[in-house]
């Protein structure tokens, strides 16, 4: 039994607390041991990423208890794939909050970062449900502390709704959770996918209730349309490395769904039939096209790019609700993608908010900002990315979803909406980066040279940071064929989940075994 | 027994359900704690009811109480209690900073992508 695959787990709960406990009033030695935490769980990822590339599934018995009883971690493909993509998107998200500062306009910034950080790799990590339901928890926990970082009304308004509507979330969960367990008497995510198959056709309300309230859940957590009301404004109004950092835990929502809906209630099972067909394509569909709208009818840049995430959210579910392996394997391929891209726009973001004079995120003309081509530069190359033209990566995810979705006999809707939602998507970019980078008004030159005076020295970190983001999209695009074998690979051991069922059921663990003497002695 | 736990968690959801819906952030925690006391109910209700049973699995006995579900409770117990606290804190640096409880977006409160930050 490999203990590494508690590592990722384990090492940034330790760190938070010690950040918490030790060198609390130590802001260089807070930022040293984030970043050391957060490298070394690069290095842990990569290394599951790694073990687990040749179809290995690990797994992990806390206190070697054997599952069904006990709690199992396990790392196959997908999870050592979201943990990893996990991993390299807090490194430059944590440097970009160092680099500009935004770690020390509040408190326990990065006490809180490797707790989030704790959460979501727990979540992918996790084989049980109900120990994912804590995980969820754990990040949720932690994002509310984030979200209100360094504080401001606007902030704290919006965190309030969103803390409200994700304890809803969450008490839904434990609703369905709880339904889930009187109907096949465990929680274990292999044993449960033995039991639900098991079970007679004609005796399934309580597993279909369950299955459902699971799949409005995880909707919740991944900004589904009718549930996605409580992402524009938080993630507009969360500091620009918190949103960036958010950007991965809707894909939490999205991994939840692959997961539950491949392992436990996969597509051929009786009792879920039509779930997909008739409720998810079409509330994907509707959110892809709610986010591409909100683009275009944002007024602010920040609004922008929380609407493009859910936009994203919208085009990774339409490639997941079809479901099939090529489905599938798309939409990790534009999970990693739009995690990458959106978590760069909001980075700049807030290197716009910082710079730019005046009302700094709104289309109205201000002086141009310091370092504009850069900023511009990064800007152009993201929203290419994220609004999907060539010949970035988003390109490439949008060909490989309309390739995925050819044979559906709902290919004529998929196509039409995501052809021409990119065309809005583009069409609302080109309108923000136009009047933010290019529509400056010359300012008086008494201004300028006051201006020069008062500007603060423009740090380099964060810019460093958005162009590592910007370089991994390219990256991503440049090896999209091995990346993309890689997916089709992950996407055919989910929908073969015979030996992931076999490791966690089958590896002996420590179990309670008791003769008939000791219960004597008992009583 | 059985229509003593249906009724309680039916009408704790109700009234949770109900209190959220105020939109104001006193109601809306107090209906998010009785939400989490029915969902606590649901889940104790979710191993069978069984009264004055060991919660104990031995080898010839048969009649037990199933001990998972009350873990799972005590679980859900702490989470909701520090969601709430956490709620609460969130809710008061609002209602401080604004001097106003309403939560959702009504007219006369900025919306987002409309106005200025301060």
């Amino acid at each position: 039994m490999s203990h590494w695959i508690i590592a990722p787990v384990i090492l940034p709960a330790m760190m938070a607390a010690f950040i918490v406990l030790v060198v609390r009033f130590h802001p260089l030695l807070q930022r040293v041991f984030s970043l050391a935490g957060t490298l070394a769980i690069l290095a842990v990822a990569a290394g599951l990423y790694w073990q687990t590339s040749d179809g290995t599934i690990l797994l992990y018995q806390l206190g070697d208890w054997a599952a069904p009883f006990g709690i199992v971690l396990v790392a196959d493909r997908l999870s050592a794939l979201f943990v990893l993509l996990t991993a390299v998107l807090a490194v430059p998200v944590l440097l970009y909050a160092m680099g500009s500062g935004w770690d020390m306009r509040g408190r326990h910034f990065h006490a809180l970062f490797q707790f989030q950080l704790m959460g979501i790799l727990g979540a992918f990590l996790t084989g049980d449900a109900f120990n994912l339901f804590v995980f969820f928890e754990v990040l949720l926990i932690a994002s509310y502390g984030l979200m209100i970082h360094s504080g401001g009304a606007r902030r704290f308004r919006v965190g309030v709704q969103y803390v409200v509507y994700n304890l809803l979330g969450s008490t839904l969960f434990l609703f369905a959770l709880g339904t889930i367990y009187a109907e096949t008497g465990t929680l274990n995510m292999a044993d449960l996918a033995q039991r639900v198959a098991a079970l007679p056709v004609d005796d399934t309300a309580g597993v279909r209730v369950a299955a459902v309230m699971l799949l409005m859940v995880f909707a919740v957590k991944a900004a589904i349309l009718p549930l996605h009301f409580w992402l524009p404004a938080a993630y507009a109004a969360a500091p620009a490395p918190v949103a960036a950092l958010f950007a991965v835990m809707t894909k939490v929502g999205a991994y939840a769904i692959i997961r539950f809906f491949t392992l436990i209630f996969p597509p051929d099972l009786a009792i879920t039939q039509g779930l997909f067909d008739s409720w998810l394509l079409p509330a994907a569909l509707v959110t892809l096209t709610l986010g591409m709208l909100g683009i275009l009818g944002a007024r602010r840049l920040d609004a922008l790019v929380a609407f493009a995430v859910v936009g994203s959210m919208g085009m990774l579910m339409t490639s997941i609700s079809v479901f099939t392996p090529a489905g599938i394997a798309a939409a990790l391929y534009y999970a990693v993608h739009s995690t990458l891209a959106t978590a760069a726009l909001f980075l700049l973001v807030g290197v716009v908010e910082d710079r730019r004079a005046g009302n700094a995120l709104g289309y109205d003309p201000a002086p141009p900002l310091p370092g504009a081509a850069l900023v511009a530069g990064f800007f152009f190359a993201a929203a290419i990315a994220m609004a999907g033209l060539p010949p970035l990566s988003g390109f490439v995810g949008k060909l490989l979803i309309l390739d995925a979705t050819m044979a559906d006999p709902r290919m004529a809707w998929v196509w039409a909406v995501v052809l021409s939602t990119s065309l809005i998507a583009v069409i609302g970019f080109s309108r923000a980066g136009s009047a933010i980078f290019w529509k400056a008004h010359a300012p008086d030159t008494a201004a300028v040279a006051t201006m020069a005076e008062d500007a603060p020295p423009t740090p380099a970190l964060p810019m460093v940071a958005i162009g590592g983001l910007i370089a991994m999209l390219a990256l991503v695009t440049v090896f999209a064929g091995p990346l993309q074998r890689n997916f089709a690979a992950t996407a055919a051991q989910l929908f073969a989940p015979g030996p992931y069922i076999s490791v966690v059921l089958d590896t002996p663990g420590r179990t309670i075994t008791h003769d008939a003497d000791s219960e004597e002695e008992a009583h | 027994m059985e229509l003593l736990v249906a009724s309680s968690v039916g009408v704790l959801t109700a009234a949770g359900i109900y209190l959220v819906l105020r939109l104001r952030t006193f109601p809306v925690i107090v209906g998010t704690a009785l939400l989490s006391y029915a969902v606590n109910v649901f889940l104790f209700a979710s191993g069978r009811l069984a009264v004055n049973q060991p919660p104990v699995l031995r080898d010839g006995v048969t009649a037990y109480t199933d001990p998972l579900p009350q873990a799972l409770v005590l679980t859900a117990i702490v989470i909701s209690f520090g969601m709430t606290a956490v709620v609460v804190i969130v809710a008061l640096g609002a209602y401080l900073s604004s001097q106003d409880d309403h939560i959702d977006d009504g007219p006369g409160r900025d919306d987002v992508g409309e106005e200025a930050q301060p």
